[in-house]
């Protein structure tokens, strides 16, 4: 059996054609309706529920704290301040990605990594001969995202916590409608959005308060067909989709650095010694062999694909997640790993890993498409990421 | 004379905002004159009661053109079309229709109650997807004029007439009923159940002087199809912020092209000099010259208002005057305090943020028409409501809602009149019909605005308050819209041009009346 969220119980019910997925061992929705098109505008239009508990969640306390985390991620953890969120890769010795994920600092000495894969045994590594605790609170915390352009409306009056001041990649220890919880200014859709931690024994508490105050907001339960569109947009990679942990590539060409995958500017220039330095520099300093950028697929080339055969352009209506080639001047210059219809862009979108010098915003490439059983090409455009950045994210 | 704008367009509505995005797309110097104070015509949304947010006259997208959204960039200026799930159509039995984003859930629910129906669905949506593909071509396309013998013309009827013949024999046949039958008895040859025939034939209905046994009612049935090839672009739908926030997409980027949009600018009429057009001169006696004078106006308006039918052919006059616009119809924008009731599917459920629709039988619609035919608003009208707030949570204020109401038949030639009484008591026709269906509705109304024709002349100035600028008939469509001969966006006088809903292919909000009359400009005038 597969595990299920703290949230399973009111999730479930809603699950109308048994579209459930694997989520690290649990077993996630991947959407409520039938088809993700409602959960998928409620990010973008009014506010969406996402129950993201199968995170791995981990409690870091004591002197070494600090040095422990600045030794594993790539960013400077001596500059987080109290009720300060970063979102971080952290790397092996050779400067290949491990994992991405948030290190928050939820006081003086606690703090709180959360991570797609169990970090646990790395952590462990890292940690020896430091004064540190790291306890895994996966099973102890539940955890929601509410996203969306009405979320701080929502929240605004469950809670005393005084959302305008609190900032991006921010968080506050409050209570919503008295259940205590933690709220980040974070998420993986782009857009404005909080995620709340809570106890999982007030869990289905927090579920009910935020469904039956959101309803008048537009609130809609979703799942990660509606999630996976949206990160798309926001040019947000996911772990073992756009790229693999280097603790896991069976091949050396499948681990990436962070300059690879688009996450460079999350390499600190300036701090201390951390896991894969050495190698991270020398790659700065002679440039990376590979970018990861966003992709537009012109409509007309696509369009026309399918007009051959009397059809019109088929749309998937869910993110695919199979590699696509990518080319330019009639050589493979790369591959895209995920892409989806964008249903706010009006516009197909992917997301590429492509070879230097290819990646440059505005270069004209050729993308593979399969239209109608054949495999043809699509003209594409190298676009920065990400596609879709609205103010109100961080305003 | 040395003009200060290269173009002016007459109207702010969604078509003229396009054709003026275009022009300026192009290098044109280009203004937009708007009688009222806000921009939009027709597609426009206004709180009309505190809080609550309409889309006071258009209310849905449909077919907006998927090469207007991409070449103007409508996404980055706020074009945001979200979802519209669902169709119930509650039955006079307590029963209802649904019709479902899901397409298996849609054919289970027409198998309950007409399990040969349900097969004959898919086979008949086939044959529409077809004939829908062969016809969509049209609407991108500018009418040749079968009677000219211009290369241009005759290359287009060339490409015409190989289109059709790509169709094959069996797919043209249909095509051939389908634009001579009416939607009743087109219907009848594939289904049997009322209520699925009544709700079909509907959109075959809108906005025309036609009841669904009218011959040449069934064409419309194609332009759902159409919809459902763009359905992969999702180009139909609700507005986020109602219709209003997509002519304030298309200001937008008409503006980032160099546009300039003036309201409370009402043009009086076309400045010509000789066979030319030089400008206009506002109702204020402002005058404003410009080497290009379009008119996003109704055909009525353009040719006999805004310049002397005098200095026009006898034969496009005649014309104008033969062209029909017949307002057949009237809105009722409701503020809620609550959602309401339908006895068919009791509670707040999925069908409250799709259509609902009042179409129980084809009797009951043809009545509603015998109404109309003889000079009365329908007792029992055909009625498409949506609740916009359940949608966008932010057309309301929490917890209350908005309900758009399009009914039909309202004429614009009412026996007597229109006046404010008879305005009420349509209005309470309206509600009392619904009634029927949501007993709780009368208990929940906060404000209710009503429109007739004669209103939504009034506010918008579309001639007998047709929606469509003009009847969308069979006979005034195409290279027949609005009058053979100039139905290609120009007019007798040089530099005078036409860009409405009045023109190919018209009506909706789909901007491509706008965009292919720009694209015509641009060619005269050698861009």
């Amino acid at each position: 059996m597969l595990k299920t969220s703290p949230f399973h119980p009111r999730t479930a019910p809603l699950v109308q054609a048994q579209t459930w997925r694997r989520w690290s061992g649990f077993q996630m929705a991947s959407s409520y309706d039938p088809h993700p098109a409602r959960e998928y505008a409620a990010i973008r239009n009014a506010a969406a529920l996402f129950d993201v508990s199968p995170l791995h969640k981990y409690r870091i306390t004591g002197r070494d704290a600090v040095r422990l985390l600045d030794r594993v991620v790539t960013r400077d953890i001596t500059k987080l301040a109290v009720g300060q969120v970063y979102y971080t890769p952290w790397c092996d010795v050779a400067g290949k990605v491990i994992d991405d994920g948030t290190v928050s600092r939820l006081d003086a000495s606690t703090y709180r990594m959360t991570s797609a894969d169990s970090s646990l045994r790395w952590l462990h590594l890292s940690a020896r001969g430091m004064e540190v605790s790291i306890e895994d609170v996966s099973a102890k915390l539940g955890a929601l995202a509410l996203q969306g352009p009405l979320a701080r409306a929502i929240l605004a009056q469950m809670s005393p916590a005084d959302f305008a001041k609190l900032g991006y990649f921010r968080l506050v220890h409050t209570t919503v409608r008295d259940i205590p919880v933690t709220i980040s200014r974070t998420g993986y859709t782009g857009d404005l959005g909080y995620e709340l931690w809570v106890d999982v024994a007030r869990a289905l508490e927090l579920w009910d308060a935020l469904i039956e105050a959101g309803i008048p907001y537009g609130i809609v339960p979703a799942g990660v067909w509606a999630l996976d569109i949206a990160r798309i947009e926001a040019g947000l990679i996911m772990l073992d989709v756009d790229y693999f942990s280097s603790h896991h590539a069976l091949i050396e060409a499948r681990k990436s650095s962070p300059f690879e995958i688009n996450l460079g500017w999350a390499v600190s220039k300036a701090k201390g010694p951390y896991t894969g330095r050495g190698a991270l520099e020398a790659e700065r300093a002679r440039g990376a062999k590979w970018g990861f950028t966003g992709l537009e697929i012109d409509w007309e080339s696509f369009a026309a694909l399918f007009a051959e055969h009397h059809l019109p352009p088929q749309i998937p209506e869910v993110a695919w997640r199979q590699s696509a080639p990518v080319y330019r001047f009639g050589e493979q210059i790369g591959y895209a790993t995920s892409g989806c219809w964008s249903p706010l862009l009006k516009t197909s979108l992917a997301l590429a890993h492509l070879e230097a010098p290819h990646f440059a915003p505005g270069t004209k490439v050729k993308i593979e498409i399969t239209a109608e059983h054949r495999r043809r090409t699509a003209d594409a455009v190298v676009r920065k990421l990400p596609f879709f950045d609205p103010e109100r994210k961080k305003a | 004379m040395s003009a200060r704008y290269d173009a002016i367009v007459i109207g702010g509505g969604h078509n003229g905002l396009v054709a003026a995005a275009y022009l300026a797309r192009a290098g044109r110097k280009t203004l937009v004159l708007e009688r009222r104070p806000l921009i939009g015509g027709a597609a426009v949304t206004e709180e009309i009661f505190p809080g609550f947010k309409f889309s006071v006259f258009s209310y849905v997208v449909s077919l907006l053109r998927p090469e207007i959204i991409r070449d103007l960039d409508l996404p980055r200026h706020g074009l945001q079309i979200l979802p519209l799930e669902s169709t119930i159509t509650p039955m006079e039995n307590g029963d209802y229709l649904g019709s479902w984003s899901d397409p298996d859930q849609s054919r289970e629910e027409l198998r309950r109650h007409s399990p040969r129906d349900a097969d004959a669905a898919a086979i008949f949506g086939r044959l529409m997807h077809h004939m829908a593909m062969a016809v969509k071509p049209i609407i991108g396309m500018v009418p040749p004029d079968p009677a000219s013998l211009s290369p241009r013309d005759l290359m287009g009827l060339m490409r015409l007439g190989g289109h059709f013949r790509s169709l094959g024999g069996e797919r043209f046949h249909a095509l051939h009923k389908l634009m001579t039958m009416s939607s009743a008895d087109y219907l009848d040859e594939w289904f049997e159940f009322d209520t699925l025939k009544a709700t079909k034939s509907a959109s075959g209905i809108i906005g025309t002087f036609l009841g669904p046994r009218s011959p040449g009612s069934a064409y419309v049935l194609l332009h759902h199809y159409m919809g459902e090839i763009d359905g992969a672009f999702r180009a139909w739908g609700f507005q986020k912020g109602g219709t209003g926030a997509i002519s304030g997409a298309i200001a937008s980027a008409a503006r980032a092209h160099g546009v300039e949009i003036r309201t409370d600018a009402a043009v009086e009429r076309v400045l010509v000099r000789g066979e030319q057009a030089t400008g206009v001169v506002l109702a204020s006696g402002e005058e404003i010259a410009a080497s290009l004078v379009i008119s996003g106006l109704d055909p009525r308006l353009t040719f006999t208002r805004l310049v002397d039918p005098k200095v026009l052919p006898d034969d496009l006059v005649e014309g104008v005057r033969r062209y029909k616009f017949r307002g057949s119809s009237g809105k009722v924008n409701l503020a809620l305090s609550g959602l309401p009731n339908f006895t068919c599917l009791p509670g707040v459920g999925p069908h409250l943020r799709g259509a609902v629709s009042i179409s129980p039988s084809v009797e009951y619609l043809e009545r509603a028409y015998d109404d109309a035919k003889y000079g009365e608003f329908s007792e029992h009208p055909y009625m498409d409501i949506v609740i916009p707030s359940m949608i966008d949570p932010g057309m309301a204020p929490p917890g209350k809602h908005v309900m758009s109401i399009f009914v039909q038949y309202a004429p614009y030639a009412l026996n007597g009149g229109w006046t404010d009484a008879k305005r009420e008591a349509f209005g309470d026709a309206v509600v009392k019909t619904l009634a029927r269906y949501a007993p709780n509705i009368e208990s929940l109304i906060l404000h209710r605005q009503v429109l007739t024709p004669a209103d939504i002349e009034r506010i918008t100035g579309l001639s007998e308050g047709n929606i469509f600028q003009g009847e969308l008939a069979l006979q005034q469509l195409f290279f027949l819209r609005p009058v053979p001969r100039w139905a290609r966006y120009r007019t007798p006088i040089e530099g005078y041009w036409q860009c409405g809903a009045g023109t190919h292919p018209g009506g909706g909000i789909m901007g491509a009346s706008g965009r292919l009359a720009a694209l015509e400009i641009l060619k005269a005038s050698g861009r």
